[in-house]
Protein backbone atom coordinates (compact mmCIF):
# COMPACT_ATOMS: atom_id res chain seq x y z
CA UNK A 1 0.00 0.00 0.00
CA UNK A 2 1.19 3.47 -0.81
CA UNK A 3 2.28 5.26 2.39
CA UNK A 4 0.92 8.76 1.64
CA UNK A 5 -2.41 7.31 0.60
CA UNK A 6 -2.47 5.34 3.85
CA UNK A 7 -2.05 8.53 5.86
CA UNK A 8 -4.73 10.05 3.68
CA UNK A 9 -7.31 7.56 4.95
CA UNK A 10 -7.51 9.21 8.40
CA UNK A 11 -7.81 12.63 6.85
CA UNK A 12 -10.54 11.48 4.50
CA UNK A 13 -12.51 10.04 7.43
CA UNK A 14 -12.18 13.31 9.34
CA UNK A 15 -13.20 15.37 6.31
CA UNK A 16 -16.22 13.10 5.75
CA UNK A 17 -17.34 13.46 9.37
CA UNK A 18 -17.52 17.26 9.20
CA UNK A 19 -18.44 17.76 5.55
CA UNK A 20 -22.15 18.50 6.10
CA UNK A 21 -21.49 21.03 8.81
CA UNK A 22 -18.72 22.70 6.78
CA UNK A 23 -21.07 22.99 3.82
CA UNK A 24 -24.14 24.10 5.75
CA UNK A 25 -22.33 26.78 7.70
CA UNK A 26 -19.88 27.77 4.97
CA UNK A 27 -17.11 27.34 7.49
CA UNK A 28 -13.45 26.44 7.09
CA UNK A 29 -12.86 22.68 7.55
CA UNK A 30 -10.55 23.17 10.54
CA UNK A 31 -10.64 19.53 11.63
CA UNK A 32 -9.72 18.13 8.20
CA UNK A 33 -6.99 20.69 7.60
CA UNK A 34 -5.55 19.93 11.06
CA UNK A 35 -5.63 16.24 10.13
CA UNK A 36 -3.75 17.05 6.91
CA UNK A 37 -1.10 18.80 9.00
CA UNK A 38 -0.93 15.98 11.54
CA UNK A 39 -0.38 13.50 8.72
CA UNK A 40 2.27 15.85 7.27
CA UNK A 41 0.44 15.89 3.97
CA UNK A 42 0.87 19.63 3.36
CA UNK A 43 4.52 18.91 2.50
CA UNK A 44 3.74 15.78 0.50
CA UNK A 45 5.10 17.20 -2.78
CA UNK A 46 8.16 18.87 -1.28
CA UNK A 47 11.38 16.98 -2.05
CA UNK A 48 12.78 14.82 0.75
CA UNK A 49 15.97 16.92 0.84
CA UNK A 50 13.85 19.84 2.04
CA UNK A 51 12.02 17.78 4.63
CA UNK A 52 8.94 16.91 2.57
CA UNK A 53 7.35 13.68 1.41
CA UNK A 54 8.91 13.68 -2.06
CA UNK A 55 5.70 12.29 -3.56
CA UNK A 56 4.61 12.44 -7.17
CA UNK A 57 1.81 14.65 -8.44
CA UNK A 58 -0.13 11.46 -9.18
CA UNK A 59 -0.10 10.59 -5.44
CA UNK A 60 -1.31 14.07 -4.60
CA UNK A 61 -4.05 13.77 -7.23
CA UNK A 62 -5.15 10.45 -5.73
CA UNK A 63 -5.65 12.14 -2.34
CA UNK A 64 -7.53 15.02 -4.01
CA UNK A 65 -9.89 12.45 -5.48
CA UNK A 66 -10.38 10.57 -2.19
CA UNK A 67 -11.09 13.81 -0.35
CA UNK A 68 -13.35 14.99 -3.17
CA UNK A 69 -15.59 11.99 -2.62
CA UNK A 70 -16.44 13.23 0.86
CA UNK A 71 -15.69 16.92 1.26
CA UNK A 72 -15.00 18.84 -1.94
CA UNK A 73 -14.05 21.96 0.01
CA UNK A 74 -11.28 20.19 1.92
CA UNK A 75 -10.20 18.54 -1.33
CA UNK A 76 -10.02 21.90 -3.11
CA UNK A 77 -8.11 23.53 -0.24
CA UNK A 78 -5.61 20.65 -0.33
CA UNK A 79 -5.36 20.94 -4.14
CA UNK A 80 -4.83 24.71 -4.13
CA UNK A 81 -2.18 24.44 -1.43
CA UNK A 82 -0.31 21.81 -3.45
CA UNK A 83 -0.48 23.96 -6.59
CA UNK A 84 1.35 26.72 -4.70
CA UNK A 85 3.81 24.17 -3.29
CA UNK A 86 4.55 22.94 -6.81
CA UNK A 87 5.54 26.44 -7.91
CA UNK A 88 7.79 26.76 -4.90
CA UNK A 89 9.42 23.43 -5.73
CA UNK A 90 9.78 24.05 -9.46
CA UNK A 91 10.90 27.68 -9.28
CA UNK A 92 12.24 28.29 -5.77
CA UNK A 93 15.26 26.05 -6.11
CA UNK A 94 18.52 27.92 -6.15
CA UNK A 95 17.04 30.81 -4.16
CA UNK A 96 18.20 30.69 -0.54
CA UNK A 97 15.04 32.33 0.77
CA UNK A 98 12.65 30.05 -1.12
CA UNK A 99 14.60 26.92 -0.21
CA UNK A 100 14.54 27.87 3.47
CA UNK A 101 10.83 28.64 3.19
CA UNK A 102 10.18 25.24 1.60
CA UNK A 103 11.82 23.64 4.64
CA UNK A 104 9.56 25.68 6.90
CA UNK A 105 6.46 24.62 4.98
CA UNK A 106 7.49 21.05 5.77
CA UNK A 107 8.57 21.62 9.40
CA UNK A 108 5.64 23.80 10.39
CA UNK A 109 3.08 22.44 7.89
CA UNK A 110 2.29 25.94 6.63
CA UNK A 111 -0.87 26.38 4.57
CA UNK A 112 -0.28 28.30 1.31
CA UNK A 113 -2.92 30.50 -0.29
CA UNK A 114 -3.06 32.08 -3.72
CA UNK A 115 -3.79 35.58 -5.00
CA UNK A 116 -3.27 35.28 -8.74
CA UNK A 117 -6.54 36.73 -9.98
CA UNK A 118 -7.58 40.29 -9.32
CA UNK A 119 -10.59 42.58 -9.56
CA UNK A 120 -10.68 44.10 -13.04
CA UNK A 121 -8.93 41.24 -14.83
CA UNK A 122 -11.18 38.41 -13.54
CA UNK A 123 -9.91 34.99 -14.47
CA UNK A 124 -7.22 36.36 -16.78
CA UNK A 125 -4.39 35.65 -14.41
CA UNK A 126 -1.75 36.49 -17.01
CA UNK A 127 -2.54 40.18 -16.55
CA UNK A 128 -2.05 42.22 -13.43
CA UNK A 129 -3.09 45.72 -12.52
CA UNK A 130 -1.13 45.87 -9.25
CA UNK A 131 2.67 46.07 -9.25
CA UNK A 132 5.63 45.27 -7.02
CA UNK A 133 6.88 48.68 -5.97
CA UNK A 134 10.49 48.35 -5.00
CA UNK A 135 11.99 50.59 -2.38
CA UNK A 136 15.61 49.60 -1.75
CA UNK A 137 15.69 46.08 -0.33
CA UNK A 138 11.95 45.82 0.18
CA UNK A 139 8.87 45.89 -2.03
CA UNK A 140 5.31 46.90 -1.41
CA UNK A 141 2.21 45.51 -3.07
CA UNK A 142 -1.52 46.23 -2.91
CA UNK A 143 -3.94 44.00 -4.81
CA UNK A 144 -7.62 44.92 -4.88
CA UNK A 145 -10.58 42.66 -5.42
CA UNK A 146 -8.65 39.44 -4.91
CA UNK A 147 -10.68 36.29 -4.28
CA UNK A 148 -8.43 34.34 -1.94
CA UNK A 149 -9.64 30.90 -0.88
CA UNK A 150 -9.10 30.30 2.85
CA UNK A 151 -7.25 33.65 2.82
CA UNK A 152 -8.08 34.26 6.47
CA UNK A 153 -6.61 30.84 7.39
CA UNK A 154 -3.46 30.87 5.22
CA UNK A 155 0.02 31.02 6.75
CA UNK A 156 1.47 32.53 3.58
CA UNK A 157 0.06 33.78 0.28
CA UNK A 158 1.67 33.61 -3.14
CA UNK A 159 0.73 36.77 -4.99
CA UNK A 160 1.24 37.94 -8.58
CA UNK A 161 1.82 41.50 -9.78
CA UNK A 162 3.50 43.45 -12.55
CA UNK A 163 7.29 43.58 -12.28
CA UNK A 164 7.15 47.35 -11.57
CA UNK A 165 4.63 50.15 -11.83
CA UNK A 166 5.83 51.02 -15.36
CA UNK A 167 5.80 47.39 -16.63
CA UNK A 168 3.14 46.12 -19.08
CA UNK A 169 0.24 44.11 -17.55
CA UNK A 170 1.60 40.78 -18.81
CA UNK A 171 5.12 41.25 -17.45
CA UNK A 172 4.41 39.65 -14.09
CA UNK A 173 6.31 38.20 -11.19
CA UNK A 174 5.19 36.21 -8.17
CA UNK A 175 6.19 36.62 -4.52
CA UNK A 176 5.64 34.72 -1.29
CA UNK A 177 4.40 36.81 1.61
CA UNK A 178 4.08 35.44 5.11
CA UNK A 179 1.12 36.17 7.33
CA UNK A 180 3.06 38.71 9.38
CA UNK A 181 3.98 40.60 6.19
CA UNK A 182 0.50 41.22 4.77
CA UNK A 183 -2.85 42.64 5.77
CA UNK A 184 -6.17 41.35 4.44
CA UNK A 185 -9.08 43.73 4.36
CA UNK A 186 -12.28 41.77 3.71
CA UNK A 187 -14.26 43.27 0.82
CA UNK A 188 -16.60 40.41 -0.03
CA UNK A 189 -18.20 37.44 1.71
CA UNK A 190 -18.38 33.84 0.44
CA UNK A 191 -22.01 32.82 0.67
CA UNK A 192 -21.70 30.72 -2.49
CA UNK A 193 -23.64 27.91 -4.13
CA UNK A 194 -20.94 25.34 -3.48
CA UNK A 195 -17.34 24.90 -2.36
CA UNK A 196 -18.61 26.75 0.69
CA UNK A 197 -15.88 25.55 3.02
CA UNK A 198 -13.13 27.08 0.88
CA UNK A 199 -14.11 30.47 2.37
CA UNK A 200 -13.04 32.19 -0.85
CA UNK A 201 -13.70 35.68 0.39
CA UNK A 202 -12.82 38.89 -1.44
CA UNK A 203 -9.95 40.90 -0.01
CA UNK A 204 -7.74 43.86 -0.55
CA UNK A 205 -4.33 42.33 -0.05
CA UNK A 206 -1.53 44.68 0.95
CA UNK A 207 1.90 44.02 2.29
CA UNK A 208 5.61 44.55 2.17
CA UNK A 209 8.56 42.16 2.28
CA UNK A 210 12.22 41.86 1.28
CA UNK A 211 12.71 41.66 -2.51
CA UNK A 212 14.41 38.26 -2.14
CA UNK A 213 10.91 36.82 -1.59
CA UNK A 214 10.03 37.57 -5.23
CA UNK A 215 10.69 34.53 -7.43
CA UNK A 216 13.55 35.10 -9.86
CA UNK A 217 11.69 33.23 -12.61
CA UNK A 218 9.07 35.28 -14.46
CA UNK A 219 5.47 34.44 -13.60
CA UNK A 220 4.97 33.50 -17.29
CA UNK A 221 7.36 30.59 -16.73
CA UNK A 222 5.82 29.68 -13.39
CA UNK A 223 2.36 29.74 -14.96
CA UNK A 224 3.23 27.54 -17.89
CA UNK A 225 5.73 25.22 -16.19
CA UNK A 226 4.03 24.47 -12.88
CA UNK A 227 0.82 26.33 -12.18
CA UNK A 228 -1.30 25.73 -15.28
CA UNK A 229 -0.72 22.00 -15.30
CA UNK A 230 -0.92 21.31 -11.58
CA UNK A 231 -4.03 23.47 -11.20
CA UNK A 232 -5.94 21.86 -14.04
CA UNK A 233 -4.85 18.34 -13.04
CA UNK A 234 -5.48 18.64 -9.32
CA UNK A 235 -8.75 20.54 -9.70
CA UNK A 236 -9.87 17.85 -12.13
CA UNK A 237 -8.86 15.17 -9.62
CA UNK A 238 -11.11 16.85 -7.04
CA UNK A 239 -14.03 17.06 -9.47
CA UNK A 240 -13.49 13.40 -10.42
CA UNK A 241 -13.87 12.53 -6.74
CA UNK A 242 -17.10 14.50 -6.51
CA UNK A 243 -18.54 12.96 -9.69
CA UNK A 244 -17.49 9.40 -8.83
CA UNK A 245 -19.14 9.63 -5.40
CA UNK A 246 -22.36 10.91 -7.00
CA UNK A 247 -22.31 8.03 -9.45
CA UNK A 248 -21.63 5.44 -6.80
CA UNK A 249 -24.63 6.74 -4.88
CA UNK A 250 -26.72 6.38 -8.03
CA UNK A 251 -25.41 2.86 -8.49
CA UNK A 252 -26.49 1.92 -4.95
CA UNK A 253 -29.91 3.25 -5.81
CA UNK A 254 -30.12 1.12 -8.95
CA UNK A 255 -28.90 -1.98 -7.13
CA UNK A 256 -31.39 -1.51 -4.33
CA UNK A 257 -34.13 -0.99 -6.87
CA UNK A 258 -33.11 -4.08 -8.84
CA UNK A 259 -33.27 -6.23 -5.70
CA UNK A 260 -36.79 -5.03 -5.09
CA UNK A 261 -37.97 -5.40 -8.70
CA UNK A 262 -36.11 -8.42 -10.08
CA UNK A 263 -38.21 -8.53 -13.24
CA UNK A 264 -37.61 -5.16 -14.74
CA UNK A 265 -34.73 -2.77 -14.57
CA UNK A 266 -35.37 0.65 -13.11
CA UNK A 267 -35.80 3.36 -15.74
CA UNK A 268 -32.58 4.96 -14.57
CA UNK A 269 -30.46 1.83 -15.04
CA UNK A 270 -29.49 2.75 -18.59
CA UNK A 271 -28.32 6.16 -17.46
CA UNK A 272 -25.95 4.45 -15.06
CA UNK A 273 -24.21 2.77 -17.98
CA UNK A 274 -24.07 6.05 -19.86
CA UNK A 275 -22.67 7.94 -16.88
CA UNK A 276 -20.11 5.22 -16.14
CA UNK A 277 -18.89 5.76 -19.68
CA UNK A 278 -18.49 9.48 -19.02
CA UNK A 279 -16.71 8.77 -15.76
CA UNK A 280 -14.21 6.63 -17.65
CA UNK A 281 -13.60 9.46 -20.14
CA UNK A 282 -13.02 11.81 -17.27
CA UNK A 283 -10.62 9.44 -15.59
CA UNK A 284 -8.46 8.69 -18.64
CA UNK A 285 -8.37 12.37 -19.45
CA UNK A 286 -6.83 13.11 -16.05
CA UNK A 287 -4.56 10.08 -15.91
CA UNK A 288 -3.22 10.79 -19.40
CA UNK A 289 -2.68 14.42 -18.38
CA UNK A 290 -0.69 13.39 -15.31
CA UNK A 291 1.52 11.24 -17.54
CA UNK A 292 1.92 13.99 -20.10
CA UNK A 293 2.95 16.42 -17.38
CA UNK A 294 5.44 14.00 -15.83
CA UNK A 295 6.99 13.52 -19.27
CA UNK A 296 7.02 17.22 -20.14
CA UNK A 297 8.81 18.00 -16.88
CA UNK A 298 11.87 16.32 -18.37
CA UNK A 299 11.80 18.71 -21.32
CA UNK A 300 11.53 22.46 -20.84
CA UNK A 301 10.58 23.15 -24.46
CA UNK A 302 7.66 20.76 -24.26
CA UNK A 303 6.58 22.28 -20.94
CA UNK A 304 6.50 25.71 -22.62
CA UNK A 305 4.90 24.51 -25.85
CA UNK A 306 1.48 25.41 -27.13
CA UNK A 307 0.51 21.77 -27.48
CA UNK A 308 1.13 21.23 -23.78
CA UNK A 309 -0.93 24.30 -22.87
CA UNK A 310 -3.74 23.12 -25.15
CA UNK A 311 -3.70 19.67 -23.55
CA UNK A 312 -3.82 20.98 -19.97
CA UNK A 313 -6.58 23.48 -20.76
CA UNK A 314 -8.59 20.73 -22.43
CA UNK A 315 -8.32 18.57 -19.33
CA UNK A 316 -9.88 21.33 -17.24
CA UNK A 317 -12.65 22.01 -19.73
CA UNK A 318 -13.38 18.31 -20.20
CA UNK A 319 -13.47 17.35 -16.55
CA UNK A 320 -15.47 20.40 -15.50
CA UNK A 321 -18.14 19.63 -18.10
CA UNK A 322 -18.18 15.87 -17.60
CA UNK A 323 -18.46 16.13 -13.83
CA UNK A 324 -21.68 18.11 -14.14
CA UNK A 325 -23.10 15.71 -16.75
CA UNK A 326 -22.31 12.72 -14.54
CA UNK A 327 -23.83 14.27 -11.45
CA UNK A 328 -26.92 15.23 -13.44
CA UNK A 329 -27.25 11.61 -14.56
CA UNK A 330 -26.91 10.50 -10.94
CA UNK A 331 -29.75 12.87 -10.10
CA UNK A 332 -31.95 11.49 -12.87
CA UNK A 333 -31.25 7.94 -11.72
CA UNK A 334 -32.11 8.49 -8.07
CA UNK A 335 -34.90 10.99 -8.69
CA UNK A 336 -36.39 12.54 -5.58
CA UNK A 337 -34.08 10.45 -3.40
CA UNK A 338 -31.19 12.20 -5.13
CA UNK A 339 -32.80 15.61 -5.07
CA UNK A 340 -33.48 15.56 -1.33
CA UNK A 341 -30.63 16.54 0.93
CA UNK A 342 -31.17 13.93 3.62
CA UNK A 343 -31.02 10.57 1.84
CA UNK A 344 -28.04 8.29 1.17
CA UNK A 345 -28.59 9.02 -2.55
CA UNK A 346 -28.50 12.79 -2.25
CA UNK A 347 -26.34 14.54 -4.85
CA UNK A 348 -27.30 18.14 -4.13
CA UNK A 349 -23.98 19.11 -2.60
CA UNK A 350 -22.11 17.29 -5.36
CA UNK A 351 -23.93 19.35 -7.96
CA UNK A 352 -23.41 22.63 -6.14
CA UNK A 353 -19.73 21.95 -5.58
CA UNK A 354 -19.12 20.80 -9.15
CA UNK A 355 -20.79 23.88 -10.64
CA UNK A 356 -17.77 25.87 -9.47
CA UNK A 357 -15.63 24.02 -11.99
CA UNK A 358 -16.85 25.93 -15.01
CA UNK A 359 -16.47 29.37 -13.41
CA UNK A 360 -13.18 28.71 -11.63
CA UNK A 361 -11.28 30.39 -14.47
CA UNK A 362 -14.27 30.64 -16.75
CA UNK A 363 -14.54 27.88 -19.35
CA UNK A 364 -15.56 30.52 -21.90
CA UNK A 365 -12.36 32.39 -21.19
CA UNK A 366 -10.32 29.20 -21.62
CA UNK A 367 -12.16 28.35 -24.86
CA UNK A 368 -11.30 31.81 -26.17
CA UNK A 369 -7.62 31.28 -25.31
CA UNK A 370 -7.70 27.83 -26.87
CA UNK A 371 -9.20 29.13 -30.09
CA UNK A 372 -6.31 31.57 -30.33
CA UNK A 373 -3.72 28.86 -29.67
CA UNK A 374 -5.38 26.70 -32.32
CA UNK A 375 -4.63 29.33 -34.96
CA UNK A 376 -1.08 28.09 -34.55
CA UNK A 377 -1.13 24.66 -32.96
CA UNK A 378 -1.90 21.76 -35.32
CA UNK A 379 -4.48 19.18 -34.30
CA UNK A 380 -2.64 16.19 -32.84
CA UNK A 381 -3.71 13.27 -35.02
CA UNK A 382 -1.63 10.57 -33.42
CA UNK A 383 -3.15 8.03 -31.07
CA UNK A 384 -0.04 7.36 -29.07
CA UNK A 385 2.99 9.40 -28.20
CA UNK B 1 15.32 40.14 -42.32
CA UNK B 2 15.73 41.71 -38.86
CA UNK B 3 14.09 44.92 -40.11
CA UNK B 4 11.09 43.03 -41.45
CA UNK B 5 10.78 41.13 -38.17
CA UNK B 6 10.91 44.45 -36.29
CA UNK B 7 8.16 45.88 -38.49
CA UNK B 8 5.93 42.86 -37.85
CA UNK B 9 6.69 42.98 -34.12
CA UNK B 10 5.56 46.61 -34.16
CA UNK B 11 2.37 45.76 -36.06
CA UNK B 12 1.39 42.61 -34.17
CA UNK B 13 3.29 42.48 -30.89
CA UNK B 14 1.39 45.20 -29.02
CA UNK B 15 4.53 46.04 -27.09
CA UNK B 16 4.84 48.97 -24.76
CA UNK B 17 7.83 50.32 -26.74
CA UNK B 18 8.81 50.66 -30.41
CA UNK B 19 10.61 47.61 -31.80
CA UNK B 20 13.34 49.89 -33.16
CA UNK B 21 14.44 50.58 -29.59
CA UNK B 22 14.67 46.89 -28.65
CA UNK B 23 17.95 44.99 -28.89
CA UNK B 24 18.09 41.79 -30.95
CA UNK B 25 18.40 39.69 -27.81
CA UNK B 26 16.06 41.63 -25.52
CA UNK B 27 13.20 39.68 -23.94
CA UNK B 28 10.03 40.51 -25.87
CA UNK B 29 7.82 39.11 -23.12
CA UNK B 30 9.25 41.68 -20.70
CA UNK B 31 8.10 44.45 -23.04
CA UNK B 32 4.57 43.10 -23.07
CA UNK B 33 4.37 40.32 -25.68
CA UNK B 34 1.49 38.03 -24.68
CA UNK B 35 0.86 34.53 -25.97
CA UNK B 36 -2.09 35.90 -27.97
CA UNK B 37 0.07 38.56 -29.62
CA UNK B 38 2.76 35.92 -30.24
CA UNK B 39 0.22 33.91 -32.25
CA UNK B 40 -0.74 37.00 -34.30
CA UNK B 41 2.94 37.69 -34.87
CA UNK B 42 3.49 34.09 -35.95
CA UNK B 43 0.67 34.32 -38.51
CA UNK B 44 2.16 37.55 -39.89
CA UNK B 45 5.63 35.98 -40.12
CA UNK B 46 4.19 32.95 -41.93
CA UNK B 47 2.42 35.21 -44.43
CA UNK B 48 5.38 37.51 -45.01
CA UNK B 49 8.10 34.88 -45.27
CA UNK B 50 5.91 32.21 -46.85
CA UNK B 51 6.75 29.56 -44.29
CA UNK B 52 4.89 27.51 -41.70
CA UNK B 53 6.02 27.19 -38.12
CA UNK B 54 6.03 23.49 -37.20
CA UNK B 55 4.67 22.38 -33.82
CA UNK B 56 8.14 21.90 -32.39
CA UNK B 57 8.76 25.65 -32.74
CA UNK B 58 5.51 26.65 -31.10
CA UNK B 59 6.94 27.35 -27.70
CA UNK B 60 7.79 30.38 -25.65
CA UNK B 61 11.45 30.42 -26.59
CA UNK B 62 10.87 30.75 -30.34
CA UNK B 63 9.27 34.18 -29.92
CA UNK B 64 11.31 35.37 -26.96
CA UNK B 65 13.49 37.84 -28.92
CA UNK B 66 14.05 39.27 -32.39
CA UNK B 67 17.09 37.04 -32.83
CA UNK B 68 15.21 33.94 -31.63
CA UNK B 69 12.57 34.62 -34.31
CA UNK B 70 15.31 35.15 -36.91
CA UNK B 71 16.88 31.85 -35.80
CA UNK B 72 13.60 30.01 -36.44
CA UNK B 73 13.19 31.68 -39.85
CA UNK B 74 16.76 30.80 -40.87
CA UNK B 75 16.17 27.21 -39.88
CA UNK B 76 12.89 27.03 -41.81
CA UNK B 77 14.26 28.80 -44.89
CA UNK B 78 17.34 26.56 -44.73
CA UNK B 79 15.17 23.45 -44.63
CA UNK B 80 13.32 24.71 -47.68
CA UNK B 81 16.55 25.31 -49.60
CA UNK B 82 17.93 21.89 -48.71
C1 LIG C 1 -14.08 27.97 -5.59
C2 LIG C 1 -13.21 29.06 -6.15
C3 LIG C 1 -12.03 29.35 -5.50
C4 LIG C 1 -11.19 30.36 -5.98
N1 LIG C 1 -10.02 30.62 -5.30
C5 LIG C 1 -9.17 31.57 -5.77
C6 LIG C 1 -7.95 31.84 -5.08
O1 LIG C 1 -7.63 31.24 -4.05
N2 LIG C 1 -7.13 32.78 -5.59
C7 LIG C 1 -7.42 33.46 -6.72
O2 LIG C 1 -6.61 34.28 -7.13
N3 LIG C 1 -8.59 33.24 -7.39
C8 LIG C 1 -9.47 32.32 -6.93
N4 LIG C 1 -10.67 32.10 -7.59
C9 LIG C 1 -11.10 33.05 -8.61
C10 LIG C 1 -10.84 32.58 -9.96
O3 LIG C 1 -9.49 32.36 -10.04
C11 LIG C 1 -11.32 33.59 -11.01
O4 LIG C 1 -10.98 34.88 -10.71
C12 LIG C 1 -12.76 33.52 -11.18
O5 LIG C 1 -13.22 32.22 -11.07
C13 LIG C 1 -13.17 34.15 -12.49
O6 LIG C 1 -13.95 35.18 -12.11
P1 LIG C 1 -15.08 35.85 -12.98
O7 LIG C 1 -16.02 34.85 -13.53
O8 LIG C 1 -15.66 36.92 -12.13
O9 LIG C 1 -14.25 36.61 -14.10
P2 LIG C 1 -14.01 36.40 -15.61
O10 LIG C 1 -13.07 35.31 -15.90
O11 LIG C 1 -13.60 37.75 -16.08
O12 LIG C 1 -15.42 36.03 -16.23
C14 LIG C 1 -16.60 36.84 -16.11
C15 LIG C 1 -17.57 36.52 -17.21
O13 LIG C 1 -17.06 37.02 -18.43
C16 LIG C 1 -16.93 36.02 -19.38
N5 LIG C 1 -15.60 36.20 -20.03
C17 LIG C 1 -14.53 36.83 -19.52
N6 LIG C 1 -13.51 36.81 -20.38
C18 LIG C 1 -13.93 36.16 -21.45
C19 LIG C 1 -13.32 35.83 -22.67
N7 LIG C 1 -12.06 36.17 -22.94
N8 LIG C 1 -14.06 35.14 -23.55
C20 LIG C 1 -15.33 34.79 -23.28
N9 LIG C 1 -15.95 35.09 -22.16
C21 LIG C 1 -15.27 35.77 -21.25
C22 LIG C 1 -17.00 34.70 -18.61
O14 LIG C 1 -17.61 33.70 -19.35
C23 LIG C 1 -17.83 35.06 -17.43
O15 LIG C 1 -19.18 34.88 -17.71
C24 LIG C 1 -11.54 31.09 -7.15
C25 LIG C 1 -12.73 30.79 -7.82
C26 LIG C 1 -13.57 29.78 -7.34
C27 LIG C 1 -14.84 29.47 -8.06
Amino acid sequence: MNAPLDHGANVVATAARHADDVDRNGRFPIEAVQALKDARLLSLLIPIEFGGGGASLADVAEICTSLGQHCASTAMIFAMHQIKASSLIAHGRGSAWHEAFMRRVADEQLLLGSATTEGGVGGNMRNSICAFERDGAIFRIAKEGALISYGAYSDAILVTARRASDAPPSDQQMAVLEKSQYRLERTGSWDALGMRGTCSEGFTFSGEAPVEQIFTHDFAEIASESMLATAHLLWSAVWFGVASDALSRAQSFVRKDARRHPNGPAPGALRLAEAANKLQLMRVNIVEGLKRFAKAQQNEDDLNSMSFAVAMNNIKIGSSQLSIEIINHALLIAGIAGYKNDTPFSVGRHMRDALSAQVMISNDRIFTNLSTLLLAQRIDQRLGD
Amino acid sequence: MLDTIRRLVDEQGRLSVAAATIGDDADLYATGLTSFAAVQLMLALEETFDIEFPDRMLNRRSFSSISAIAGCLHELKGEEAA
